[in-house]
Formats: structure tokens, sequence, C-alpha cells
């Protein structure tokens, strides 16, 4: 404990809160150990999708889109990959970028990988239903 | 205690200390190609709307993916991404206390390099 009598009633751990870059807990890296191992299945099931997809006429594009399986796979993993990397670049920002820019490059972060994910959710949603 | 400076401690990471590592620099890759595939995705977002859009407008966004400018961005998407993969998983096993030594984790690098570009070969062969 602290000899300061001005600290002498808050505890080793809460004088240690939100000393780290993240000022936050474990929740943050909880999350991205999940979605890493999620990356090993996600990864693969995209790149293949995509790339099946991808090169043909404009009907071939939409008659792909229009089974469900591929479908399905594509929305998910988009979404699990584009927020995966929606984290890794706020978890960059907090560590290198502070104070009032940090915090508003985190929100223009944010807004951005949520629109990505809108944007390909709809597309594909558009052409299989 | 650790409250004797509260000031404006340096945090982490220290990058302006490091000597050039294989370890270092393989995890420093895992961050630069996950922030470089977010600025990567909204051509895979633009191409989806195309495709949902219009064939003029799918046409236009599949012609510029399938030249060799658009080819090239996407073979190193494809590479960034299998490279993200293997440097997560990485990070899973030392979070999980395994191959937490110098060696085994230098070997993992060079296996993430290589099998990022293995991956990234079959995947333009085959499909």
């Amino acid at each position: 404990m602290a000899t300061d009598s001005t600290q002498t009633y808050v505890t080793d751990r809460k004088r240690a809160t939100g000393l780290g870059s993240g000022r936050a807990g474990t929740q943050h890296h909880w999350q991205m150990m999940v979605s890493s191992m999620l990356l090993g299945i996600v990864i693969p099931a995209f790149l293949i999708t995509f790339a099946l997809g991808l090169g043909g006429t404009y009907d071939d594009a939409v008659a792909f889109y229009g089974k469900p399986i591929p479908a399905i796979i594509l929305a998910l993993s988009w979404v699990v990959i584009v927020r995966h990397m929606m984290n890794e670049a706020l978890e960059a920002i907090e560590d290198y970028v502070h104070g009032v820019a940090g915090k508003l490059t985190q929100v223009a972060t944010t807004a951005f990988s949520y629109t990505l994910m809108a944007v390909g959710v709809f597309a594909v949603a558009r052409m299989a239903i | 205690m650790a409250d004797v400076n509260r000031g404006n401690r340096p945090l982490s990471p220290h990058l302006s200390v490091y000597r050039p590592q294989l370890t270092s620099m393989s995890s420093i890759m895992v961050r630069i190609t996950g922030i470089a595939l977010l600025i990567l995705a909204p051509l895979v977002a633009a191409w989806l709307l195309a495709a949902a859009s219009s064939e003029g407008a799918y046409n236009a966004m599949n012609g510029f993916l399938s030249s060799w400018f658009g080819n090239l961005i996407l073979i190193g998407g494809t590479w960034a991404m299998f490279y993200h993969m293997f440097g997560r998983l990485r990070h899973v096993l030392w979070d999980f206390g395994y191959c937490l030594n110098v060696e085994v984790s230098e070997k993992l690098a060079i296996g993430m390099f290589g099998g990022a570009t293995v991956l990234t070969a079959l995947l333009w062969i085959a499909v």
C-alpha cells in the first residue's frame, strides 16, 4: 500500500486500472483471440468463395450469389473479417494516436468499418433474394 | 510503488529501441497486413455493390479487378490475408502459453511467410 496519506484508501489494483494504452481491461484482448481463431476458418472460406465469383460475366456473378451457400459464406466471413480488421486498426490507433485525435480516429475507423459491413451484406442479400 | 511517476510516461510499444529481429518484424507485419486489408476492403465492397446494381457498374468494377493492376492488388491482398491469418493464429498459440521460446517463434515466423506464399500461389493457380 502507498504511504501517501491522500492515497491510503485506494488499492494498488485501483491505481493501476486505466494506465494501459487501451485504458480498459482484457475484454478487447479476448475478443481479438476469438476472432483470431475464427480467421483460421473464415479467411480460406472468404478467399475461395470470392475467387469463384470473380472474373465472370454479370449474369455469372448474380447467379453465383443467387445460391444460398456462396451468399451465406461470403456475407458471414465478410462481417467477421472486417470486424477483426477494425479491431486490429483500433488497437494500432490506441498505441500511436493519443488524446482527442486518437478518439476521433477511432470513431472514424469504426464508422468506416460498419459501413463496409453494411454495404457488403446488402449487396450479397440483394443478389441472393 | 508504481504510482511514483504518474505523469506522461511512454506507452508501449517502444519501437524505436528495437533492433529488427525475425520475431518482432513478423509480428509488426501482422499489424501492417491487418490495416492494409481494412484499406483494401472497399474494393471488395465496391465489386459486390456493382454486381448487385447493374451490368454496366459490374463490367467497370470487374474489368478493373481483372486488369493487371487489379490482379496485383488482389494477389497482394490474398497474401496479406493468409499471412495475417497465420500471424493471428501464432498470437493465439502464444496467448494460450505455447511456443513462447525464441527458436520456435522464429520457425513459426518463417512458416508464416512460407505458408502465406504457398497458399496464395495455390489459390491463384487453382481458382
